[in-house]
């Protein structure tokens, strides 16, 4: 019986086969091929034109050429340095902020929350339902002169302390670094907490009981075995908020003021205001470079080669 | 760590003792109050099926649990409100739990650096050949197979020199053949450093084979407490009796007592030793007879006049018949109990004993047991609900 099924199949011929295979093979080409037209229309594309604006020489008026002008690079960092120094040390203050502030709740969600979690989760991400720019100008209402919490850092006090730091400016808030880096750390807190939540929560609860049993108290069980297994969390949650905080240009324009201009409001007003597009483009790509190195070395120190 | 050897070496008072323990969660009782003490020096063994309260009772020892009532003491110290980290106790968790970022070396060196303990690479180097992984001393966990990794638990809980080693189905994720390699070794390894062992498994034969002591759990409760052969011999519940090995369990009806116990089951008589009755027994009572396969022999019907005088006797007729090699195991069907299991060494076999044959089973009424009838006759069998072999997922 077996021989006569044998019989009926038809043997599968060779030509059959090689264009299987070979169909096969092109199976993760045509996967990938949507995400590669977008992102040569849409990444690639951009990023060639703006090279090549950042060397043009010209005006709006007698139109751009390319004259390979690269000392707009130069004239340009010479020029705005200063704002780029703000800009990195709003978005590494706020970067700072987010992950005290987002570690103990991302911690609490992954290993306290219970029957809560879900609902805590919602509530992280609850922000997004609004608007980016309605968020922001609901901060100009909170930080008003005459508002409920800058009334209440006045009479504790702080105020004092963060004007004589330079944070703000006498008992206003609004207009003052402070605000831009509250603005800062309130906008981006989410992309902190989320993978930050994701990496401890992954954290096998019987690692907590081990170092236990192995003398580790549970400041040292963190210490020693929480934290390093949150890395993962800790260095996706840190870059997810530093490299779009650092070329943020909303927070400064809506709660700064012309002294807390970080480099994306030099580029927006340069390209939409002033229409000096070389420099823009010179600017963005400056701001490429700082943040890309920036982002190597950290990841380099903080050892994570298997993570990103 | 060398105070800590000296003052849990040999100084006797170095019992763990549960007083009275018990734990709820809810309405849920996971431990009934519990006494049990368990001898310095030995390898105890809780054995049960899953949800006995056998681990909670484990984690109860380490810390990692509060129980509801009573108290736990290491020697004669209180130790019950001590946090785990306190405690002269270590684990070997049933998944290991190895530090998946630090290499085997840091993963064993861990307790002693929590110790403060300077210059821990000579112990640790030790202890690594001790456990036979000296060129993975540099490896992640992960790279390393199942045993493997079960080796570094044991080390990383051992380097310490804990006053009591706990371990909880430690072999649980091992094949077989690894399993019955590491019960040896984990056995040798308490030999040489002598430490307490507290042994939690399901797998009966596990505990039988490393175990100076069994205590065998059912529903919270400590059915019954002794050495293997004890515990095997003499078991005084049905669930023991059945929990551990086989044990064939006939109703019988108390016909005179006094010296041996004389029984009526099927029509046939039976005789059972006074003193092997768990509970008090009385003419006209009943009782449950019980057997263990192995003690059994099986004559063909025809030969019954060769049997010794005075041996217990039942008869049936054989309805299944397995060779095993070392064994052929019987079932039996007769008047006295359906299916009564008979293990016969395969020295000279009778060919005639084929499924459908008159045979007389008879044994020698020293080997016969009495439980109280009170009790399930299945319980601690493989389709009881309450003792399914089946692990906990891990």
């Amino acid at each position: 019986m077996s021989t006569t099924l044998v019989k009926e199949t038809p043997p599968i011929e060779e030509p059959v086969l090689r264009k299987l295979s070979t169909r096969r093979r092109l199976v993760p080409y045509w996967l990938l091929l949507p995400g590669i037209v977008w992102l040569l229309v849409f990444f690639a594309l951009p990023m060639v034109y703006q090279a090549s604006t950042s060397v043009q020489t010209g005006s709006l008026e007698q139109g751009f050429e390319v004259t390979w002008h690269f000392a707009t690079y130069w004239d340009a960092f010479q020029e705005y340095w200063p704002q780029f120094v703000r800009s990195l040390l709003y978005a590494g203050t706020a970067t700072l902020l987010c992950l005290l502030l987002g570690y103990p709740l991302a911690y609490l969600i992954a290993f306290k929350a219970g029957r809560w979690r879900n609902l805590l989760l919602v509530l992280v991400i609850a922000p997004f339902f609004t608007s980016f720019l309605i968020r922001t100008l609901a901060w100009k209402t909170i930080l008003a002169d005459d508002s409920l919490v800058v009334d209440a850092l006045n009479t504790l006090h702080v105020l004092d302390v963060t004007s004589w730091l330079g944070w703000t400016e006498g008992d206003r808030v609004l207009a003052t670094p402070m605000a831009v880096v509250a603005g800062l750390t309130y906008n981006f807190l989410p992309f902190m907490i989320l993978p930050l939540y994701t990496s401890l929560e992954r954290i096998d609860g019987r690692l907590h009981e081990a170092a236990q049993d192995l003398y580790a108290s549970p400041a040292t069980t963190f210490r020693k075995v929480t934290f390093p297994l949150s890395m993962p969390g800790v260095v996706s949650g840190t870059l997810l908020t530093f490299i779009p905080a650092s070329g943020d240009y909303v927070n400064a324009e809506l709660l700064g003021s012309t002294d807390t201009k970080m480099v994306g409001n030099v580029i927006q007003s340069q390209f939409l205001r002033v229409l000096d597009y070389p420099t823009a483009a010179a600017l963005s790509f400056i701001l490429m470079a700082v943040v890309l190195l920036m982002v190597t070395v950290y990841i380099r120190r903080a050892g994570t080669e298997d993570l990103v | 760590m060398t105070d800590k050897t000296a003052h849990t070496g040999n100084t006797g008072g170095g019992d763990v003792r549960l007083s009275g323990i018990s734990k709820t969660y809810g309405s849920f009782t996971a431990v009934h109050p519990l006494d049990l003490t368990i001898p310095q020096g030995s390898f105890f063994a809780l054995l049960g099926a899953s949800g006995c309260g056998k681990t909670t009772t484990l984690r109860m020892i380490a810390g990692l649990e509060d129980p509801t009532t009573g108290t736990v003491f290491l020697g004669d110290r209180d130790v019950t409100d001590l946090p785990p980290y306190k405690r002269p106790v270590n684990t070997v968790f049933q998944s290991y739990a190895l530090f998946p970022h630090m290499d085997i070396f840091e993963n064993i060196a861990f307790g002693l650096r929590r110790r403060g303990i300077k210059s821990v690479k000579p112990q640790v180097d030790e202890m690594i050949e001790l456990v036979q992984l000296g060129e993975h001393a540099h490896k992640k966990p992960h790279q390393l197979s199942g045993g493997q990794q079960q080796r570094v638990a044991v080390a990383r809980a051992l380097i310490n020199h804990p006053q009591v080693l706990l371990l909880d189905e430690p072999l649980g994720a091992l094949d077989l053949k690894l399993r019955r390699q590491m019960q040896l070794e984990l056995k040798r390894i308490q030999t040489e450093v002598g430490i307490t062992f507290v042994h939690v498994t399901h797998d009966q034969e596990e505990a039988m084979t490393m175990a100076d002591q069994v205590a065998v759990m059912n529903g919270g409760r400590v059915e019954q407490l002794g050495a293997p052969a004890d515990l095997y011999e003499n078991p005084q519940t049905t669930f023991v009796a059945n929990f551990l090995g086989t044990s064939n369990l006939i109703e019988a009806e108390v016909v005179e007592t006094g010296g041996d116990v004389l029984v009526t089951a099927g029509g046939g008589k039976l005789r059972v030793p006074g003193e092997r009755c768990t509970s008090a027994v009385r003419a006209g009572g009943k009782v449950l007879v019980g057997v263990r396969p192995e003690k059994i022999s099986l004559t063909h019907a025809d030969d019954a006049d060769e049997i010794a005088a005075g041996r217990n006797r039942v008869t049936g007729r054989i309805a299944d018949s397995s060779f095993i090699g070392v064994s052929t195991q019987y079932v039996v069907n007769s008047p006295a109990g359906a299916e009564l299991q008979v293990y016969e060494q395969n020295i000279e076999r009778d060919s005639r004993l084929v499924p459908g044959t008159e045979v007389v089973l008879h044994w020698n009424p020293a080997h016969t047991f009495g439980l109280d009838a009170a009790q399930s006759l299945l319980a601690g069998t493989v389709g009881d609900a309450g003792a399914e072999t089946v692990e906990d997922a891990a």
